[in-house]
């Protein structure tokens, strides 16, 4: 049985009107952004399921985009989205896709940076404005956003993971959930690190000092 | 500490001679390591977001409007500030929270989902009608805030605090329940009374199904908040008379579950059955989207 707190029954703050399909959807987005970690040029959002189905109608893809231009699930600018989208040049676009054996709340964001990267982050939001993201670029992972997460992205080798968990241990950073994905052996892999402190630049900047990690970020809890 | 139904709320307040909100409060603090400060300092911050929604409805020029719902809230306060409401100034005040909460809502406002957005509008109408009818200051409503928290606990526990899942008996009726025990402990009510009127009130709405028109959250969503409004009054002021329950609260919320595990996929949020399917209901959800959604 899930231990409750008080905030989870009175709370959280939000835009309205669906939890599940705003406050969700605008954490999505959120999450997504954070993930990429760079300003946004272009967006095309591809809904499956209900999102698909009544989006508009809950304004899901004001949230989302609201979301992935950096705006929290309780800003009320997230109503005007569609506009402040415009008046900083960010293209977007939905579309209807069935996206497989996924939950009905279910969202593919596919984005272009200004540096030029393409990102493809999907993400279902599961109820209470509670939300998963299943997918980053090729590989599938599953993590919530509700502690401060460290993400690395690095090759599959030998000894990757316990140098993190080392300086992690040093600034005496505690892992609550930590799991690891990679494509193949040898591969391209994502460590997902979910933890109890905040983790400080200067924790990421020693993590990068390793040869085999390509970028490392950290998406504080929301 | 452990809270798993009502009997321990009222074991737990009994031996340490508490309050509902006073338990609730070293609950969370013991849960979470934070000081009572701290937890209620946010618990105050979600008082001001409710307070706001209550009354930005209301106001003269405001336009707070779904695809559906809009102007109703402004409409009661209309009626009893120029007229004896039929049910007193009290309900009718509540009434109009409620319902400028819900189109707040439905208008992509600000509020708390208190315990859903669904039925964001019950926990303010209940606590800012009486804050002005018996000028209740903010620590008072704020303390409300955590008695309606460990009733909303118990019943996410032991039932379901979604429609989904439970129906709108599980969203409505559960803010209900949990705005009633608030009344009775802000007028100086036991905790025992509290709970009778928690019981009460979601006997009362007990089996009362999901089936928001066109899926969104506007309509009956809107109309049902300020019933669970006026239900929560009527209930706590009858616990506070000394009228119990006959059910105890456990039982009632185990009630709620099973009627809920009985309840159609249809009449659970999805928008298949119930008024979403009266041919208005059809109608409606064709002109908001253009075409059919299933």
């Amino acid at each position: 049985m899930k231990e409750y707190g008080i905030f989870d029954i009175i709370g959280p703050v939000m835009i309205g009107p669906s939890s599940s399909h705003t406050a969700g959807a605008a954490r999505l987005g959120y999450m997504a952004r954070k993930i990429a970690g760079d300003e946004i040029k272009e967006v095309v959002f591809y809904l499956h399921g209900s999102f698909a189905k009544t989006y508009a109608g809950h304004g899901t893809d004001k949230a989302l985009l609201a979301g992935v231009m950096g705006f929290m699930p309780d800003d009320e600018e997230i109503r005007e989205a569609f506009t402040i989208a415009r008046e900083r040049g960010l293209t977007y676009r939905f579309e209807e896709r069935d996206l497989g054996e996924v939950h009905p709340n279910t969202v593919k964001i596919v984005m272009y940076t200004q540096e030029g990267a393409r990102w493809e982050i999907t993400g279902s939001s599961i109820g209470g404005g509670k939300v998963k993201i299943i997918r980053i670029n090729e590989l599938e992972v599953d993590f919530a956003g509700e502690y401060t997460t460290l993400i690395t992205y690095h090759r599959d080798r030998p000894g990757v993971i316990a140098f993190i968990s080392s300086i992690l241990a040093n600034y005496r950073i505690n892992v609550a959930f930590m799991r690891v994905f990679r494509e193949n052996k040898w591969d391209n892999a994502v460590l997902i690190a979910e933890t109890d402190e905040d983790i400080s630049p200067l924790v990421l900047s020693e993590i990068a000092q390793n040869p085999h990690i390509f970028q490392v970020k950290v998406l504080q809890a929301i | 500490m452990k809270i798993r139904n009502g009997a321990d709320l009222l074991a737990l307040c009994d031996e340490e001679n508490l309050s509902l909100h006073q338990l609730m409060l070293l609950y969370e603090s013991d849960k979470t390591g934070k000081t009572p400060e701290e937890i209620k300092g946010t618990m105050a911050v979600n008082l001001q977001v409710m307070r706001r929604s209550a009354y930005q409805g209301l106001e003269e020029d405001a336009a707070f409007a779904g695809k559906i719902i809009g102007g109703q809230g402004k409409k009661m306060r209309q009626r009893y500030e120029t007229v004896q409401p039929v049910c007193g100034a009290t309900m009718a005040r509540a009434v109009s929270f409620a319902l400028s909460v819900t189109e707040v809502n439905a208008s992509m406002g600000r509020i708390v989902a208190a315990p859903t957005a669904g039925s964001c509008g019950v926990l303010p109408g209940v606590l800012f009608s009486l804050a002005e009818s018996h000028q209740i200051g903010d620590e008072q409503l704020v303390e409300g805030l955590f008695t309606a928290g460990t009733i909303g606990l118990v019943i996410a526990k032991n039932a379901s605090l979604s429609g989904a899942e439970g129906g709108c008996q599980a969203e409505v009726g559960s803010a209900s329940a949990m705005g009633a025990g608030a009344a009775v402990e802000i007028m100086g009510g036991s905790p025992a009374q509290a709970l009778h009127a928690g019981a009460i009130a979601l006997k009362n709405l007990l089996g009362l199904v999901c089936d928001p028109i066109a899926g969104l959250v506007e309509a009956p969503c809107s109309k049902r908040n300020a019933v669970g409004t006026a239900n929560a009054l009527v209930a706590a002021e009858m616990a506070l008379a000394g009228i119990e329950s006959i059910i105890p609260f456990d039982e009632v919320v185990e009630a709620m579950h099973q009627v809920g595990r009985a309840m159609p996929c249809a009449l659970r949020e999805t928008a298949e059955g119930g008024l979403a399917a009266t041919p208005t209901g059809q109608r409606l959800k064709l002109e908001i989207f253009h075409k059919p959604m299933n």
